[in-house]
């Protein structure tokens, strides 16, 4: 729910780095977002269209965004297994002793410039 | 046609409020300034609370508290009555604070002779979990009525917090919360919070709460030499 936010972040963070790379457009940019992070696309989807319209930077900049899976580690028996499907409990032997292992991240991976 | 060229970035979109929030936790640590950051659902009772930490710690230490809000001035309002140093933050729509707003809103307190800084953040168990504010500590309340299974749905902000407090529990015979279950559930997401029963109402548990952040200050500043 706080999509709006996080876009502002990102734009932020990217007005920065247009600045120091002598950059004077942004076509593209494209996140990495982890299956269990809190963020839903569809809202950031619309945040970033709202808030692209008001920064001269980002006026033609496409958003897209590349899907991580989450993936769990279980302490006691060693496997790995996929988040979504089986929580915090351990399909193989039934441990709650478990660990995110990926699936939270919510990275910009790269930009592409003008 | 234009010359197109990628650059790669790969940093997390909170890298830079992680940032802000490090450097502004160090300023403040040379200040002498203790920021706790207080969280929950609207409702949970922060107001009221705070009401009772500011009683019990009012003479011990100059307290400065920020409010922040989506509007109005009440929460600011009833903080003035206690006599402490208040400030309304409006955060115009947005539903969390980060290290920036928090930068601002203690500058408008004036932290010159504020020893705690108590920033109470906007009522939610979502957004609050993922920006850092800077602060030295980080507290929440769970409030008896929201239910013993919140820290299952909201993992993130019970996994960030130093300490719970599970308020109003003198409504506990009306309710079907188990506390015994909710620290359970607690303790799976972060086995090193500290859990504390209070009702801000009547002012049980208080003093535990009172003792806990009082401690936590005395070794924060013992940790500075």
């Amino acid at each position: 729910m706080h999509e709006l936010g996080v876009v502002f972040h990102i734009m932020d963070s990217l007005e920065k780095v247009a600045e120091e790379n002598a950059v004077t457009g942004i076509s593209k940019v494209v996140l990495e977002l982890g299956e269990v992070s809190t963020v839903i696309e569809d809202y950031l989807q619309n945040c970033w269209k709202w808030a692209a319209r008001k920064r001269a930077l980002f006026a033609e900049a496409e958003l897209v965004v590349e899907k991580l899976p989450a993936v769990t580690w279980c302490d006691d028996c060693e496997k790995t297994y996929p988040t979504v499907a089986h929580g915090k409990i351990c399909p193989y032997c039934g441990s709650p002793h478990t660990w995110l292992l990926q699936g939270n991240e919510f990275n910009i991976k790269e930009i592409e410039v003008y | 046609m234009k010359d197109v060229r990628i650059l790669e970035i790969r940093q997390s979109v909170f890298a830079d409020n992680d940032r802000q929030a490090e450097a502004l936790r160090a300023e403040l640590r040379e200040k002498g300034v203790f920021l706790l950051n207080l969280m929950s659902s609207p409702g949970a009772g922060k107001t009221t609370t705070l009401m009772r930490t500011i009683e019990a710690l009012g003479e011990v230490f100059r307290i400065g508290v920020m409010e922040a809000d989506i509007d109005s001035d009440v929460d600011a309002r009833t903080i003035s009555q206690s006599g402490a140093k208040v400030i309304q933050l409006h955060t115009g729509g947005m539903c969390h604070l980060d290290a920036a707003m928090t930068r601002q809103g203690l500058e408008g307190l004036e932290t010159g002779d504020v020893e705690l800084a108590i920033l109470e953040n906007v009522g939610n168990l979502v957004c609050p979990a993922e920006f850092d504010t800077g602060a030295s500590r980080n507290a929440m309340i769970l409030s008896v009525p929201e239910g013993d299974d919140k820290p299952l749905k909201y993992p993130l902000m019970f996994s960030v917090c130093d300490v719970v407090l599970i308020n109003k529990i003198d409504v506990l015979p009306y309710f079907d919360f188990d506390l015994e279950k909710c620290r359970e559930y607690i303790r799976m997401r972060n086995p090193d919070a500290r859990i504390i029963p209070i009702c801000a109402k009547t002012g049980e548990g208080i003093d535990a709460w009172a003792d806990w952040l009082r401690a936590e200050i005395r070794s924060w500043r013992g940790s500075m030499q």
